[in-house]
């Protein structure tokens, strides 16, 4: 009992000093847009990496027979960049946004949880860095981002990386599955008054639907991720053939994940299209009730297609035919949101500013990506494209064309909220086209490299087989991509340090987050708004146009507690994930850390239930 | 446990259920997913296993069902401590408290003990895919029941401090779902894996 209060006082100690130091403020912060930013920041310092290793993939793959990287070190390359661009970029990205955006606008303070929403964030990062200590530490994970057995084994993997790969997935899974009940929470119970399930924004629906493919289908990658743990370290032979275990047993977890997984990176993205398009084009959205509901049909039916990766691994026809089905219906609920949104801009005042633009570009790409899918849902096709650089052309279209265009939507649209200037329109222009220019000429070579028989994943390959100059081709591209990356780069530095001010609503937007402040104040609004419409900020700035009659409201007791709100801060979200992390390196290397890396989780968890919470502070 | 839920909304939530008992049960949902993957990989290896122990030589049924009925015992005596508070009964909520704990820990102890007579016969992760199941199963739960205990723990010492009363119980609410989540996942690993 004496050590738990000691425990107790140290942490108030710290917090103590953490109050007076502005940096350790900002990072114990538990402020949902400080949350957000940090998200943010931390998705995009890993970009960095992922890009780097894209980069060093293409110029190994430029020119035949290529000396650049070994194929030890390769495996290592692109078994990070998968890895790093889904784990630590894209979902990063997309939850640090909804962080930030889904609280202001649904008229919230805060997440349901906000100490909890912190702990999700450190979870990642701290799993991040443990899983890119990795390359320092003896070897990179390189079995690939989805980690096949029997590749796992120690035989022929015998540096530390897939340990790590383990461990920091289980990381970064705990951290969504964390942060996603904390998205279902908030979103179903802290909803302004009037704002019903179906007046809600459309990014709010679909990260609704994707927090339940998060909860429902990360248990089964962190299952994967003990089991092949266990197998490696204890010598378990659950993917072991020789001993009665079955690799299968792998891919088949694996893409239970793994399909939904897709639909978790893409459903945010295609709701972060719904916000832009409407309001660039002038208009309601056209078929909001469609978009729902095909985006929880596209939930539904993301976990009955996983064995559509599996075709080759020889199932019975019967199987075959089902997932293939399957796979093909998809594309109805995807399509239907893709008339949707060129409906919404049909006949609309469109005004053609940069998140416009990109969100333009989100549909033409995205097409190709969504056509060369369902092209691969065609057994047959599958059986011959399957494995080659074709799959790397699809899922680079999806990723980088759906998501990766969805995300830099977002940036340019919610620029302004978050920093209160607006962005370069010149340099956003620029942007975008070398964007698709170099997309196109990066990602479009290679599904001919497929179809001439490209396998994946080799580290060179001799000339004469007609695929030098298509990679060259797609060599060239990559430059085109960072460059207009580095463009992209240059118009966030500049336009945060001069941008002009951009006021509250630079672009005459219809939902809650663009009636408060930019940025937003602690509190997010004054007085929590009353929704009566699915444009609740339009019909307070159109009062004629909306049916709705704007009756007034008591604004004594919101205006209250915004004045004394405060956002505190916590210390034990740090601590608890630091001793997760020292355990996790006490695994590996299966130390007395392990119980170092405990002692630290339970003082943390102590300084957690010791320290008060907002509400109670207050009294 | 109380998360910092926000003043405005503590007192009324879009669906009138508390977010805290909302997130547990999302939690729990998740739970769910996790214990399934265990159990199907059981499943799928059964019977798979080269070398001996096999399940039918190694499992004692008696001394786990014994086990089995002491876990769903402390099922009860959680429901009597909600039940007891929720009658403003303190120094009940806090007895019905410390037997569930007495009766996880017996849980616990008899799990050590079985897992050491196991391992007596030779079986381990790595002997055979029975052995590795089996380990990480029960194992699994096994430390789900441990941060159950830990969590009580943590209720009782608020009920210790006069923190819960008849209208502020929420947190022996919780951590009871949570108990009984435990418990059911159990009555099914016994049946798939000792009485199958």
């Amino acid at each position: 009992m004496t050590a738990i209060f000691e425990v107790e006082k140290q942490q108030q100690k710290l917090r103590q000093w953490i109050d007076g130091n502005k940096i350790a403020r900002r990072l114990t912060t538990t402020d949902h847009k400080g949350v957000g930013l940090l998200y943010i920041q931390a998705g995009a310092f890993f970009a960095i990496f992922g890009i780097l290793e894209s980069i060093l993939i293409r110029l190994q793959l430029g020119s035949p027979e290529n000396t650049l990287l070994t194929g030890a070190v390769y495996n290592q390359v692109f078994t990070m960049h998968g890895t790093t661009m889904i784990f630590l970029v894209a979902m990063p990205l997309l939850i640090g946004l909804a962080n930030y955006i889904i609280p202001l606008m649904i008229g919230a303070r805060d997440m349901a949880f906000p100490r909890l929403n912190a702990l999700s964030f450190w979870f990642f990062f701290l799993g991040g860095l443990l899983l890119y200590s990795s390359f320092v530490l003896g070897g990179a994970p390189d079995a690939g981002w989805f980690a096949y057995a029997p590749l796992t084994n120690g035989q022929f993997s015998p540096s530390h990386g897939m340990d790590f790969w383990a461990l920091g997935i289980l990381m970064t899974g705990v951290s969504s599955t964390v942060g996603s009940i904390n998205f279902i929470v908030t979103i179903l119970n802290l909803r302004a008054p009037g704002m019903t399930l179906f007046k809600m924004p459309l990014f709010v629906w679909q990260m609704l639907v994707t927090s339940f493919l998060i909860i429902f289908a990360m248990p089964t990658l962190a299952v994967d991720a003990i089991l092949v743990f266990i197998d490696r370290n204890f010598g378990a032979p659950f993917f072991l053939a020789s001993m009665g275990g079955d690799p299968l047993l792998w891919q088949h977890m694996f893409w239970f994940f793994g399909h939904p997984e897709v639909y978790i990176l893409i459903l945010p993205a295609f709701g972060l299209i719904s916000e832009v398009i409407p309001v660039f084009s002038h208009k309601p959205m056209f078929g909001y009730g469609a978009i729902v509901y095909s985006g929880i049909a596209i939930g539904f039916l993301s976990f009955s297609v996983w064995a559509h990766h599996m075709f080759l691994v020889g199932m019975n026809p019967i199987a075959d035919m089902i997932f293939s089905l399957d796979s093909m219906i998809i594309a109805v609920p995807t399509s239907i949101k893709i008339f949707n949104w060129i409906a919404t801009m049909w006949g609309g005042k469109i005004n053609i500013k940069t998140p416009f633009l990109f969100a333009a570009g989100f549909i033409a790409m995205f097409i190709i990506g969504g056509l060369s899918g369902v092209s691969l849902a065609v057994v047959p096709i599958d059986f011959q494209v399957e494995d080659t650089y074709y799959i790397v052309a699809h899922l680079h279209f999806v990723v980088v064309g759906g998501t990766a265009m969805a995300i830099i939507t977002a940036a340019y649209y919610w620029f302004p909220k978050m920093t209160g200037r607006l962005m370069d329109e010149r340099l956003g222009a620029a942007h975008f086209w070398s964007t698709m220019v170099g997309m196109l000429i990066t990602f479009f070579p290679m599904h001919l490299l497929g179809l001439l028989g490209m396998p994946r994943r080799i580290y060179t390959y001799q000339g004469g087989l007609g695929w030098d100059l298509w990679n060259m081709m797609s060599t060239v591209g990559m430059g085109i991509v960072v460059l207009s990356t580095l463009i992209f780069a240059w118009n966030l530095i500049i336009s945060l340090r001069k941008g002009l001010p951009a006021g509250n609503d630079p672009w005459n937007a219809q939902t809650l987050e663009w009636s408060t402040s930019s940025p937003p104040p602690p509190y997010n609004f004054a007085v929590i708004p009353t929704v009566h419409s699915r444009r609740p900020f339009w019909d307070q700035k159109y009062p004629a146009e909306s049916e709705v009659k704007n009756e007034p409201v008591d604004q004594g007791a919101d205006a209250d507690i915004a004045r004394t709100f405060v956002s505190q801060g916590a210390i034990s979200p740090i601590i608890i994930s630091l001793g997760l992390m020292v355990t996790c390196y006490g695994l590996v290397y299966m130390s007395w850390a392990i119980a170092v890396g405990i002692v630290f989780m339970f003082a943390g968890i102590i300084g957690w239930v010791a320290q008060p919470n907002t509400s109670e502070a207050k009294k | 446990m109380k998360e910092a839920v926000m003043q405005s909304h503590s007192e009324r939530t879009s669906l009138g259920i508390e977010s805290n008992k909302l997130g547990i049960w999302a939690f729990i949902s998740s739970e769910t997913v996790f214990f399934s993957a265990l159990i199907v990989t059981y499943m799928v290896m059964h019977g798979r296993s080269i070398a001996g122990p096999l399940p039918h030589d190694a499992l004692n049924v008696p001394l786990t069902a014994v086990n089995t009925f002491v876990l769903i015992c402390s099922s009860f005596t959680m429901v009597s401590a909600l039940a007891a508070i929720q009658r403003g009964q303190t120094r009940n909520l806090k007895l019905w408290l410390i037997a569930t704990m007495v009766l996880g820990a017996a849980f616990l102890s008899g799990q050590a003990y079985e897992f050491s007579l196991l391992i007596g016969q030779g079986l381990s992760l790595s002997k055979n895919v029975f052995g590795a199941t089996f380990f990480t199963l029960t194992g699994f739960h096994g430390t789900h029941v441990l941060v159950g205990l830990i969590w009580i723990g943590f209720v009782l010492r608020k009920g210790f401090q006069g923190q819960l009363n008849r209208e502020d119980h929420l947190s022996v609410e919780l951590v009871g779902l949570y108990w009984h989540f435990v418990d059911l996942v159990w009555i099914i690993i016994f049946t798939v894996v000792y009485l199958i």
